[in-house]
């Protein structure tokens, strides 16, 4: 067990390898060289050479890799092209809301959607069963920024709650205060997942309730609820973390959407503001990030799999 | 007493009467019959391709003409001329809604057709090819599923800036790599079918194993699938729009009108402009979603567990 887990941390480092090249070379190959937009007036030979040198991009491609991992590592991420501000700092400002939104977000949309989602599979069938389905099957493929516009109409124009827009400073609140500043993108991203987990969850634990064990436990006269609770969740529990952590690691791509509808400063907007600008340093930077927290999320995903299911440990 | 069934396809193997030329070739499936949902997806997702296709000829005005000339209020309220009120630079919402759908519907079936064709034909390949070209290929495969997509599409558009060629590819080769996965693994669960060892006993060639023994059973969930896929390049390409960085404006684009007229929202004018290019894209999505779990429904709903 323990060798397949660092088995899967192996395979786990080897993609973050993986996508620290693509990354890379993905950005390396800006046409429009990035030290030309920037020095766009002054962008003589000798300023372009000096400034090249500077980057480092008059070495070669594998040597420019090599460098710049080995300072990734060391959590030296560089200085931003567009802002010549160190990259550390630009996101030492802006992380937190990224983090409290995408945290918050697990905190609250997880739970209620698991328990809904056990809820339905408690009464396969019942009116509220599929009611519920109706509206999961609908909203899972809806896009972010509708559900915030449903959001938004709902609770700022119909009811006067709130703002459209997400202001203020989040210095100082306690988690009450954060939730009710961030409540609308909360409720967004957990409208977002919650679609998959309620079907996922649901599906998890009607398909231990088709197994000869909980046909047994009916019989025996063992009181519904304490099947479900006992027999069937216990065993469900693996898909279901494994879908959580697939969910949890798809609010990465949710945030981005959800920071840029409602306007507050994130880590999301600074690689959109860093697309536009093509601070190529910054995406690089930014990207292995997210990607990482991606990596770590389906990693996290392979190994509860793994631990729920011992016939995975055996594959054939 | 009811008569019973008479199944005509199912032969007993071993009557010696029946010569192995009679036998018939398959089970012929039944045909698919949409539910009420089935039919609601149907109607909206025909409905947006016909808009669609002719949707630039039946706009009441130009994609940037300007409804009222004379008046310079942006974000209108609906009004004799302007049905749906006017965006942030005056521009009649019904008309870009209509000629947003054919650029967005258009950018993404043609990126998840590009998407199929590369990952069907690499993903079967991979199927029939032996295990070291599979091995190889699955690797460098997982090395792109482990990114985010929205992630790749960032990358991608900062280096080579945004345009729909650029769109189309960067979603098709995106989306190709979740596709040859799915036909990897259908492929290989049909290559270890009796029948296909059957037909290589025979002595039957790799291109006929692939077009009469993989492809006939492949068929129906990869279909199923390329719905599926659909709504995930239409969120993908929208929302790329959406964050500034896919269809560029003047063009419409849905995602691009929700982000154009956010606006709107924030100081509460006719919100219409947000309001109409957001339902145009959740009601596709939406209907083509619902179609989908019809038919997997139908086919036995096996494709969730293939996911």
């Amino acid at each position: 067990m323990l060798s397949l887990i660092i088995r899967r941390l192996g395979i786990g480092i080897i993609s973050v390898l993986a996508v620290s090249v693509i990354i890379f070379v993905g950005t390396m190959i800006l046409p429009g060289d990035a030290e030309q937009i920037r020095l766009c007036q002054e962008a003589t030979e000798a300023n372009i050479a000096a400034m090249r040198e500077r980057l480092g991009l008059d070495k070669s491609i594998v040597e420019q890799y090599l460098i710049w991992l080995g300072n990734f590592v060391r959590g030296d991420l560089g200085v931003s092209l567009a802002s010549d501000a160190p990259i550390i700092e630009l996101i030492a400002d802006r992380y937190h809301n990224t983090v409290y939104v995408a945290v918050l977000t697990a905190l609250i949309g997880v739970p209620i959607s698991l328990a809904l989602g056990i809820l339905a599979a408690m009464f396969p069938g019942s009116l509220y069963d599929r009611i519920l389905t109706f509206v999961s099957v609908s909203l899972v493929a809806a896009p972010e920024f509708f559900t915030a516009t449903l959001l938004v109409l709902l609770f700022v124009f119909a009811l006067g709650i709130g703002n459209a827009v997400v202001v203020g400073s989040t210095e100082g609140k306690d988690i009450f205060g954060l939730i009710a500043h961030f409540a609308l993108p909360i409720a967004t991203l957990s409208f977002v997942i919650a679609s998959q987990l309620i079907r996922m969850s649901r599906a998890a634990v009607l398909n231990v309730m088709s197994s000869p064990y909980i046909e047994m436990a009916i019989l025996k006269g063992v009181p519904r609820r304490r099947i479900i609770m006992r027999h069937a969740l216990l065993n469900a529990i693996g898909p279901i973390v494994n879908v959580v952590a697939l969910n949890l690691a798809y609010l990465v791509t949710g945030v981005i959407v959800v920071e840029v509808y409602f306007g507050y400063p994130g880590l999301a907007t600074l690689i959109v503001q860093a697309v536009q600008t093509r601070d190529f340093i910054l995406i690089q930077g930014l990207g292995m990030i997210f990607c990482m927290t991606y990596v770590v999320l389906m990693l996290i995903a392979d190994v509860a799999a793994l631990m729920s299911n011992p016939r995975l440990r055996h594959p054939k | 007493m009811s008569a019973p069934v008479h199944h005509p396809h199912v032969v007993a193997p071993f009557d010696e009467n029946v010569s192995f030329d009679e036998l018939p070739d398959a089970p012929p499936s039944q045909a698919y019959r949409p539910t009420l949902t089935g039919w609601i997806g149907i109607i909206i997702t025909c409905f947006w391709l016909f808009i669609a296709v002719f949707g630039s000829f039946l706009a009441p005005y130009g994609e940037n003409a300007l409804p009222f000339p004379d008046d310079y209020a942006e974000f209108q309220s609906p009004k004799e001329g302007a049905s749906l009120g006017t965006d942030v630079e005056d521009r009649d919402v019904l008309s870009r809604v209509m000629y947003g759908a054919g650029r967005t519907i258009g950018i993404s079936f043609a990126a998840t057709l590009l998407a199929y064709f590369v990952g069907v034909v690499l993903g079967i390949g991979a199927a029939v090819s032996g295990p070291r070209v599979d091995m190889v290929m699955s690797r460098i495969n997982d090395a792109f599923l482990s990114l985010p997509t929205i992630m790749l599409g960032l990358v991608v558009v900062a280096a080579v800036g945004s345009s729909i060629p650029v769109l189309i590819l960067t979603a098709g080769m995106i989306y190709a790599s979740v596709v040859f996965r799915l036909s990897r693994a259908i492929g290989m669960e049909i290559m270890v079918m009796d029948y296909v060892e059957a037909a290589k006993v025979r002595g039957e060639g790799r291109w006929w194993i692939i077009t009469r023994e993989i492809w006939p059973n492949a068929r129906m969930p990869l279909i199923t699938d390329f719905g599926l896929r659909l709504i995930y390049v239409i969120l993908f390409i929208s929302s790329l729009s959406f964050l500034g960085l896919g269809v560029q404006p003047p063009q419409a684009d849905w995602g691009s009108m929700v982000r154009e007229n956010l606006g709107a929202l924030q100081y509460g004018e006719s919100q219409l402009a947000v309001i109409a290019p957001a339902v145009a894209i959740a009601t596709l999505t939406v209907s083509i979603n619902l179609i989908v779990d019809d038919v997997s429904a139908h086919g036995g709903g096996k494709l969730s567990k293939r996911m």
